[in-house]
This record gives C-alpha cells, structure tokens and sequence, in this order.
C-alpha cells in the first residue's frame, strides 16, 4: 500500500539518505583527496580537507617506482579467470540443486555456506604447502583456482535462488521438444538466466578484485595481483600516506567504474527474489 | 502412428502410491480424455507417458516399441502444458521453430512449416513477438503450434485451457477438437472439467485415487455408469443419487436420477419437496430441491423456462426406464 509522503518527510528521508552514503563513502573520498596531496599535508594535523595545493607527484612517484600495468594485467586475468572458472562449475551445480532436489539439497547448501564462516588463516598453512607441493605458488593459475574456490558457496548459492525462479515446465517442455541436457542448458536455462548470471558474475569479479588475504600470501612477484601494488606502499617504508593513497586509487579504480556502470545490474541482482 | 499400451504401469512418490498398477490400451488416431478430481492422479499418468516421471514397476509400450526407459526427448511425443511453458526469451517463431531445431531439420522445411502452422493458427502476424506481448489464448495457440510442427505421433495435453477464461476455453476446446479431425493424431488429453471430456473425447478413462473407474466413450459413460462415482462425475449438473428406503422400494441399494429425467409438477408427484434455489438459464432451469426425505437436495433440470420461487411446494416424479441402479457395492446393476 502506498504511503502518502509528505514534503518534510521527503526532504529528511533525502538528507538522511545522503548521510549515510557519504559516511560509507567517506574512507574512499578521503584516500582520493590524500592521493592529491603532499606526504608533508597528508600527516597534517588537524587534517586539511580541500584547501590544500593539489599535485600529481605521488602518481608519478608510483607509476615510476612500479610497474602498474603488471599489477593491474594480474588482477584482471585472475578476477576474470577465477569468475569464470566458478560459473562454469557453478552452473550444473546450481542446475541440479534447483530442478533435481534431493531431501538433502538444503543442507548441502549450508554447508558450502558454513565454509566461508572458517577464518581464512585456518587454512593458510595446508593450502600453502599444497601451493609449494603443486609448484602453483606465486603463479595466476593457482590464485584463479583459490579464488574460485573460496567464491564458489555464493556463485553457486546466488546462481541457485535465480534458477529457483525458473519454471520447471519450460525445462520440461524442452525435453519434450527433443533437447538433450547440454541443449536445455545452452539453449533454455542459461538465456533464461542472463540477468541473474550477469550479477553474480560482477558480484564475484568485485570479490575476487578485492580478495587480499590470499592474493597477499600466496604470490611473491610474477602473480602479485593490485592488492599486492597497495600493500607495497604501506608501513615498511615509513609514513608514504599520500603514495599510498595513490596506490589505492589507482588500484580501486577500475572496479569502481565496473561498478558504476553496472549498478543498476548489481542492484537488482542482490536483490532479485526479494519481491516477487 | 500413435498406438500408446500401457502394461501393469505404476508409481510410487516414496512411499505413497499414486497409481496402483494399471492396464490401458489408447488406440491410433483415438482423442483419450484422462478426466477425475484434482488428485486422481491423472496429471502423473500423463507425465509417465511423456517420460517426464520414471515408472516404479511396469511396461509402456509406444508404437510396439518399449519405450519405458526411453527420454522424454526420443518417444516422439509433444506436450502442451497448463502453463504453457513457452520460452519467454524467444519470439514466436522461435518456440514454433525449437523442437525442429533440435530435430536438426533443414532450415527451409522448418520456414514453411512455420507458416503452415502459424497461418492454421492465426499466428502469422504475430510470429515476431515474445510471448509476453501475447494474450493467453494466443500463447496457448503458440504452445499447440509448438507441438504440432514435428509431427509427434501423439499430442499430449495436460489441462490445456484452465489458464483461459471461460469464452475463450470454449473456442479453444473448438479449436483442439478441429485439429484432431484434421490431423487425425492420437491425442490424451487431461482435465478436470466433464464438460471437456463429454464434448471433445473419443474416449474417456475417469480416474480416483490412481484407479480407472471406467474407459468408455463419452455416451456410454453417461447411460450406463459402472458404479456411483462415474454416475455422479459424469454430467452437469450432476446426478442425484439416493440411498435408504426409498432406493429399496426401487429395488436397488443405491438409485441415481439424473437431473435431466425427472418431471415435475405443482400437485402432485412421488416425492414432495420445498424449492431452494433456482437457476433461470433461460434455455434450461435448474431447480434445487429440498426437504424431499431423500437426500439433503435433489437437482431437477427443465427444459425452458418455468415459474418456481424459493419456498414453494414441487412435487417431483423420476422417468423410471431412465433409473441408474447400484449395489451395496456402489456398482451398477442391470
């Protein structure tokens, strides 16, 4: 039912809502305006917020010092690769749990979900000797299958609730007009499905941009995805808040365009089956 | 050919049986109306067929071919769905066009059947539209076009028309029974509605509880009802049936009157009762009776129109050649 929204309440609702975005927003606005500063400002105190001589230096500092375009290269292949490494395990996955249940499909579905409730570092040492044992260490090829692996439960979850809303009688009117699984799959669930595959596969690219516990401890130098780019300018060097910043943005950057552009995707993504 | 045996077929969801082994023979060519409450399981029994449920024990027998654990894919079969089940992402000729695309079939063969079907179905302008650009009987158009366009050796209908409104049921019912004659293909076909069984089959199979009650054609259903519960499912309104002393006079534990074979009368009759309601169709009336000492109400059914208002007294007497009698057993009894 419709509520009759008053002008007043319209203009608190609006400046409440500003509020919040830009207390979420604020960490990343103000590693923005650091990048942009002297390392003499960025430590100043009390902290200046615009008023400051604006320069490019830290950029340059980075760009010279590292090889950006390496790091970023990683940090594509390895997010793309591991995104669609688990879509293609994800999706008979997915598959079978939605249109062949079996009494125990809900708890197979906790269960994957209860795995990301174990503390990364748990696993740190067993996964790290088998990373040696195998020679993937510090290789593209190994950060991919972690990766893959740890954002499995929530392509596989997301991909089941979309497919959940699928009717099962298009599925079995295929298989009456002659397709065989792999037909029913590539021509009738999968396009049926674009828009819910679609997000997860932003969803999970953005996760795996973002993953540093893993990208951090399993590459040295050939593999080091962005992550490893920013955590190279932090504390060892002493106080580099501005490069840093730089580092930061630069790293954030292209997800965050990715970001913007999708939103409209992602939203109705992380919300699809909310209303129905 | 479409000859479709059924041998001994049962299924079991767990434990729970839905159809006891069962025999059923539906011959080439014949228009099969599998009809019973909602729960007989008759939807199974159509979905066995299709292969789209696995039979627990039992043969199903295709063409002379076994075709028990054949996919649904390779029985040569075509489905038309309640729901429709069109594929939302593909324009019209493209759900027209899919089974034959699977059939690998040569492009321009699938083209003219394409317009064959679409111009049978008045589709033609509408062939480049998604399904949800079309109304409900032209989707259910669509889903038959669907079928039809690879020649299956039989149509299988799981209640087709229960998403159409009550005008365009009756046109589509029209529709299926002229492309029957035409196509002159077996067809089963599921409802709940009597009324569909009556008009469109050659053959009705009534079901209850995974059980045939009975297989005949729709006129033999309705004279000579094998036991009470095809009597009271077969006909509209449906068929009064009495029990207790006044069946025993007429000599018979149970005795079912159709609506239709009883006389009435303002002054006198064998059974008096008070009108209830009446329902003024102006073809025909129905009149519900009460307080008859026979049952809680007694349907009558006159041709025309004619004056009854709620209160008044009837007096009501049944065409005795026209008496159903049953058993103890609820079975008929000649």
């Amino acid at each position: 039912m419709a509520r009759a929204v008053t002008q007043k309440r319209k203009i608190i609702n609006t400046t409440a809502a500003w509020a919040v975005g830009l207390l979420i927003f604020f960490p990343i606005l103000w590693t923005i305006l650091t990048s942009f500063k002297t390392e003499a400002v960025a430590i100043a105190d009390p902290p200046v917020f615009l008023g400051f001589d604006w320069t490019l230096e830290n950029y340059a500092t980075v760009l010279e010092r590292s090889d950006y375009a390496r790091f970023l290269w990683n940090s594509i292949i390895i997010a793309g690769g591991s995104t669609v490494l688990g879509i293609i395990i994800a999706i008979p996955a997915a598959w079978s749990m939605a249109f062949v249940p079996s009494k125990r499909t809900k708890d197979i579905l906790l269960w994957m979900l209860s795995t990301k409730m174990l503390p990364a570092v748990g696993v740190l040492y067993p996964i790290y000797l088998i990373f040696i044992k195998m020679g993937i260490l510090d290789t593209k090829i190994g950060l991919m299958i972690v990766l893959m692996l740890i954002n499995l439960p929530i392509i596989v979850w997301m991909l089941y609730t979309y497919f959940k809303e699928i009717p099962g009688e298009i599925l079995e009117a295929a298989r009456m007009d002659g397709a065989s699984l792999k037909e029913e799959v590539v021509h009738i669930l999968t396009p049926m499905a674009i828009p819910g595959i679609a997000s997860t596969l932003l969803l999970n690219v953005i996760l795996a941009w973002n993953e540093a516990f893993w990208t951090l401890n399993l590459t040295a130098a050939k593999a080091a995805p962005l992550t490893a780019f920013i955590a190279s300018y932090s504390s060892p060097e002493g106080l580099f808040y501005a490069k840093l910043s730089a580092a930061s943005t630069m790293a954030i950057a292209p997800i965050l365009i990715l970001g913007w552009f999708s939103q409209k995707q992602l939203v109705s993504g992380l919300t699809f089956g909310a209303v129905k | 050919m479409g000859r479709i045996v059924l041998e001994k077929v049962q299924k079991k969801f767990g434990e729970v049986e839905v159809i006891p082994p069962l025999d059923l023979t539906i011959e080439d060519g014949e228009f099969t109306v599998f009809v019973g409450p909602s729960g007989c399981g008759k939807s199974t029994l159509l979905r066995l067929i299709a292969g789209l449920e696995d039979t627990t024990s039992g043969r199903i027998v295709i063409d002379d071919a076994d075709a028990t654990e054949v996919p649904p894919a390779k029985r040569g079969l075509a489905m038309v769905f309640q729901s429709y089940a069109l594929y939302p992402h593909m324009s019209v000729r493209k759900n027209i066009a899919f089974p034959m695309k699977m059939a690998k079939m040569p492009e321009d063969e699938q083209n003219r059947r394409i317009e064959a079907a679409a111009k049978a179905l008045n589709l033609t302008d509408y062939l480049d539209r998604k399904p949800g650009q079309l109304s409900g009987g032209q989707r259910q158009r669509v889903a038959i076009g669907r079928s039809i366009v690879r020649e299956p050796s039989a149509f299988l209908f799981d209640e087709p028309l229960s998403n159409l409104d009550a005008a365009l049921r009756v046109g589509m019912r029209l529709e299926i029974s002229e492309l029957h004659e035409r196509l002159k293909t077996t067809m089963i076909y599921v409802t709940h509605d009597q009324v569909e069984a009556m008009t469109m089959a050659d053959k009705i199979v009534v079901l209850r509880a995974g059980h045939i009650e009975q297989v005949g054609s729709p006129l033999e259903l309705y004279h000579k009802p094998r036991n009470e519960f095809v009597a009271g499912f077969i006909g509209s309104p449906k068929m009064n049936i009495i029990h207790g002393e006044e069946a025993q006079k007429l000599g018979a534990s149970g005795v079912g009157i159709r609506p239709e074979h009883i006389d009435v009368s303002k002054t006198d009759g064998m059974w008096k009762g008070r009108v209830g309601v009446a329902e003024h169709l102006g073809s025909d009336t129905f009149i519900h009776v009460h307080d008859t000492g026979l049952t809680d109400m007694i349907t009558v059914r006159i041709t025309g129109d004619i004056e009854a208002r709620h209160g008044d007294t009837i007096y009501l007497t049944p065409q005795m050649d026209q008496l159903h009698k049953f058993d103890q057993q609820g079975l008929r009894v000649e």
